[in-house]
């Protein structure tokens, strides 16, 4: 049953071959007996996963099922559930028990999804490795030396190992992509303000987006129809109908002009993923498409304005951990100064302290003009190459990332060679745009991603190209060994 | 440009951050290559470049101004650190 997609199940349970009660306890049996070993969930909802399968198993009897009524998936813990721990990764909210349910919470719930558990992530989704969660890495699948990616790593793995179907995750930086191309599963982070960040905690708000995690891009086109959509509760929010994104899966890609960046294809780039690469693209030309050499001329400005824009963003919004309303406080505080100060030094792990350091700086007087301001002008600049880009091309393709998975611990000590794991993926998060990660070859046994980027709300489109790209290859298929 | 370790002890007491003296040295090695790193920003020509701050140019969404929800203190306070008669407590401020 765990080899079947989304929509696979979703027709076993609508033919009866199989109750969302009996799916969701083969779920857990597999979480049980195969978790251990990667480390994907903080928080298992076994109880609470098998009610909602009952009632969702009443709803698919009384013929008012939707296509994700009864599928079990897996919850990045940084999206609030009323009831449940949502820790975003963190020991400052080890204890923190929602108070409510994000509004993608509600959607999925409202949709008869069965959510089984919550995943690992690193510490407040800061992170391109999962090695900075307070409840320790997650193993890559493929390879439980590796990482998995990050920061929705424990989502992605999960899908990975086919412990779910699928699962959500969030991208401020790549963060759904980049682990997808590490576990060699289909990832989408959807256009700025397309899916609600009300009850999604906050990282660097002008940045974050919540998209799901699943093996193919036709399962990917249900968990979005489900999770998209105009929240007033989120004030960047966009009022704009959801598209029928199953609607236009099977549209013919004769014609389809593919800008190809030449920035995203020179050095730095593992020769196993250009391979694997080169090979897509020209999958890609046999179903009609049309290979066109574009140059985004700005692209090597995005990781270092990302550094100054994400985490002037999150020194702002961590304040809020502050030991007083909810989250870790220190034992025994002199004073109130004391309590902030001691909370959060002991709440928070180093990554999430640098970050909220470098953004404390760029913000502070005297520097604001000459890193904040620059950034967010080289932020424009970026945004303008895509821009005049899709003036002659329909998507844009590259590496999702610049290397396979790498080894535990082999960047964790050097945050700049870790941040530039996100070179490919960054630019599309300053820019707003919709990209996808789509498995497209092993290099050495290791997955490889292919990014698809789109104009703003072109998430049909991107999932029209994934889906054509996944009926003529079978890296998609492809099980991580000892998973099968 | 370089921090060395009193500018790092100012930025995190500006952000009210505790950190352990031994790690000082290594946040002012860090913070440094960051902010190398992101300085590589000062070779671009951005003059008269409008800064962006939303991606898709949003501006500030309104709504009529009228009572939607209230506020579940009881549900909110449940799980705060400490409280006391719908109080969030913490040291004694003012002598």
């Amino acid at each position: 049953m765990h080899q079947k997609t989304l929509v696979e199940l979703a027709a076993g349970l609508r033919q009866g071959e199989f109750s969302s009660v009996e799916l969701t306890r083969a779920c857990l049996e597999r979480v049980g007996r195969l978790d251990e070993q990667l480390n994907c969930f903080i928080t298992v909802t076994g109880e609470q996963a098998l009610a909602q399968a009952q009632a969702a198993d009443a709803r698919l009897q009384s013929g008012e099922a939707g296509p994700l009524t009864g599928i079990p998936f897996a919850h990045k813990d940084i999206f609030c559930t009323h009831g449940v721990k949502t820790s975003c990764g963190s020991k400052m909210l080890d204890s923190f028990i929602a108070p409510y349910d994000a509004t993608v919470t509600q959607q999925l719930n409202m949709a008869g999804a069965v959510m089984i558990g919550k995943t690992n992530m690193d510490e407040f989704a800061m992170g391109s490795s999962n090695e900075t969660s307070y409840y320790g890495p997650v193993n890559n699948p493929w390879d439980v030396q590796r990482v998995p990616g990050g920061s929705s790593g424990g989502s992605a793995a999960a899908v990975a190992a086919r412990l779910v179907p699928a699962s959500t995750g969030t991208d401020t930086g790549g963060s759904i992509r980049q682990p997808a191309a590490l576990c060699g599963v289909t990832g989408l982070k959807p256009t700025y303000g397309r899916v609600s960040r009300y009850g999604m905690i906050a990282f660097a708000s002008s940045l974050d987006q919540g998209g799901p995690f699943t093996r193919t891009a036709a399962d990917a086109a249900i968990m979005l129809g489900a999770m998209a959509g105009f929240d007033v509760r989120d004030s960047t929010s966009v009022d704009r109908p959801v598209d029928d994104y199953r609607a236009g899966l099977d549209h013919s890609l004769e014609g389809l002009k593919i800008g190809l960046p030449q920035e995203f294809l020179g050095a730095g780039l593992d020769s196993g993923v250009a391979d694997a690469v080169t090979a897509a693209l020209a999958e890609y030309e046999k179903l009609g498409a049309t290979l066109v050499d574009i140059s985004l001329p700005n692209a090597a400005l995005a990781v270092p304005t990302y550094y100054v824009v994400a985490p002037a963003e999150c020194s702002s919004n961590l304040s809020r951990m502050d030991g007083v309303r909810f989250g870790y406080r220190a034992s025994d505080p002199q004073d109130l100064e004391d309590l902030y100060t001691r909370s959060r030094g002991e709440g928070f792990g180093p990554e999430v302290k640098r970050r909220i350091m470098i953004g404390t700086y760029v913000l502070s007087a005297g520097y604001y003009d000459a890193y904040y301001l620059k950034a967010q002008q080289a932020r424009r600049l970026i945004r303008e190459d895509f821009l005049k880009a899709f003036e002659t091309v329909d998507v844009i393709m590259g590496p999702t990332t610049p290397t396979p998975a790498f080894r535990l611990g082999e960047k964790a000590d050097d945050p700049v060679t870790m941040y530039l794991s996100d070179i490919y993926t960054i630019a599309v998060n300053l820019a707003g745009l919709p990209g996808m990660s789509i498995p497209a070859g092993l290099s050495d046994g290791l997955p490889v991603g292919l990014q698809v980027i789109g104009d703003y709300f072109a998430e049909a489109r991107l999932l029209n190209v994934a889906h054509r790209f996944q009926q003529v290859t079978d890296w998609h298929e492809q099980t991580p060994p000892g998973y099968e | 440009m370089a921090l060395d370790s009193s500018d790092v002890e100012k930025i995190a007491y500006l952000a009210r951050l505790g950190i352990d003296p031994a790690d000082i040295p290594d946040y002012a090695r860090n913070l440094s290559d960051i902010l190398a790193f992101v300085e590589q920003l000062n070779a671009v020509d951005t003059t008269g470049v409008e800064p962006l701050a939303h991606p898709l140019e949003a501006t500030q969404r309104l709504r009529p101004d009228a009572v939607t929800e209230t506020v579940d203190r009881e549900n909110f306070q449940q799980h705060a650190p400490q409280t006391e008669a719908g109080l969030y407590l913490v040291p004694r401020v003012v002598e």
